[in-house]
């Protein structure tokens, strides 16, 4: 029943996107319900009274929070199909390991790149192109993080790929030219239909990005 | 083969000591290497060279890094005993929910408290107080956070615990008097030989603390 399955989310998270794909991959069908991150709803604030964010699952009325543990959830509970976890211990470790990485580095740089000016800007850059190179020797000759499937890693990363590219209009941060690995694989990661129809527009954020600066003053 | 297990850590390492108790709770033998963190070994810099931080758990010569993601390995390879984490996936995403708000709250405001000015010092030491407020909220009734037997959110907090005379000392506060319903549990953690014979003196603790804000501040 899809009832049973609920998203809270918001097109433009990151975060949420990783649920979406996991879902997808799964196959499972949910409700999916945006939330205004200015004005949150009665549901999310009771599913989420610790964060407050999303996204939150809501599976058969019980709360999960957090994405890395909400996608680990649903690799638990539907186990019964396309894992998105390794089975050999040490593999899962390692695959928890890069996907926390991607979650202390990689939002946190990109935001910095992308409402900063001048030398803070200069050294978000190089530091998020090093996190990126970084991730580039991980993956190594693989199709995916994952192996010959999508997996936990991919999963972590490719929704943040999607703010790259909108952003590259203003770094630019010239990610073709300095991690190609990188990009072959995020567009290797887009022909899925678990992923593209996960991610949003990619003109919808790149209007949206031009608004927020216009906000900050950064234009 | 014997199992061959390395622990890299620090004495008065919060992170480390989760680690060590896992690896008590399943009786599982290693050899423990005290790392200096003004000096780290090569060895460190070379299982850890992303965060280059302990705990570093190296088995039959490979490292697994980031405490939470170590306890979990732990459990998953020594899975015959005294099991750390619930079977049910809902139970086990709200215990990774739990842990990682330990990790996300606890150091970073104890970290603002200590080392902030005096203006920012009342406001620093109120979220610490709120976050621990939280915690004994989130225990509630039960004996343990893992209901009746100790689990991954208890080891994941309980080492913070001798760390309490420190937080008091540095914010003028008694624990037992903001958070009175965490102390008979710290009691009851403290009756398994697992955790009282990891868990340095406090007054310990205190004193290497004091010695690192004067070398800390003589730079």
């Amino acid at each position: 029943m899809a009832e049973e399955v609920v998203l809270l989310d918001f097109w433009r998270s990151p975060f949420g996107m990783r649920v979406r794909i996991a879902l997808a991959e799964k196959g499972i069908k949910y409700e999916y319900k945006e939330e205004d991150l200015r004005n949150k709803s009665p549901l999310l604030l009771q599913m989420n009274p610790v964060h407050k964010k999303i996204p939150v699952l809501i599976h058969k009325g019980k709360p999960i929070c957090e994405s890395l543990i909400v996608v680990q959830y649903i690799e638990e509970v539907w186990n019964d199909r396309n894992p998105l976890l390794p089975s050999d211990p040490y593999k899962r470790a390692q695959a928890r390991f890069w996907a926390d990485y991607v979650d202390k580095k990689i939002y946190d740089l990109g935001s910095k790149f992308r409402t900063s000016r001048g030398e803070e800007k200069k050294a978000a850059k190089k530091e998020l192109i090093e996190a990126l190179k970084l991730l580039e020797e991980q993956l190594g000759d693989k199709t995916y993080f994952g192996g010959n499937n999508l997996g936990f890693v991919d999963i972590a990363l490719v929704p943040f790929y999607a703010w790259f590219k909108a952003n590259d209009a203003f770094g630019p941060l010239n990610i073709e030219r300095k991690c190609p690995k990188f990009v072959a694989w995020a567009k290797r990661c887009m022909q899925k239909e678990s992923v593209s129809k996960s991610l949003p527009d990619q003109n919808k954020v790149y209007e949206f990005i031009v608004e927020r600066r216009k906000k900050l003053g950064i234009e | 083969m014997a199992d061959e297990v390395v622990l890299l850590d620090t004495w008065a390492g919060t992170f480390g000591m989760r680690v060590r108790i896992a690896l008590a709770e399943k009786g599982v033998k290693y050899e423990y290497k005290e790392e200096n963190i003004n000096k780290k070994s090569p060895l460190l810099l070379q299982m850890n060279p992303i965060h280059k931080k302990v705990p570093v758990l190296i088995h039959n010569g490979k490292p697994i890094c980031e405490s939470a993601i170590i306890v979990q390995y732990i459990d998953e390879v020594w899975n015959d005993k005294a099991p750390i984490l619930p079977s049910d996936p809902y139970e086990r995403a709200h215990a990774r929910f739990w842990v990682d708000y330990v990790d996300k709250k606890v150091y970073p405001a104890w970290n603002k408290m200590w080392l902030s000015n005096e203006e920012e010092h009342e406001a620093a030491k109120k979220e610490l107080i709120s976050i621990f407020k939280q915690l004994e909220e989130t225990l509630g009734d039960k004996p343990f956070y893992g209901g009746d037997t100790f689990g991954f959110v208890d080891v994941g907090l309980i080492t913070f615990c001798c760390w309490f005379y420190t937080f008091e000392t540095y914010g003028n506060f008694k624990m037992e008097a903001e958070c009175p319903k965490l102390i008979p549990w710290v009691k009851r953690c403290m009756q398994r030989e697992t955790v009282s014979k990891i868990l340095p003196n406090e007054k310990e603790v205190y004193n290497a603390v004091v010695e690192m804000k004067k070398e800390l501040e003589s730079k």
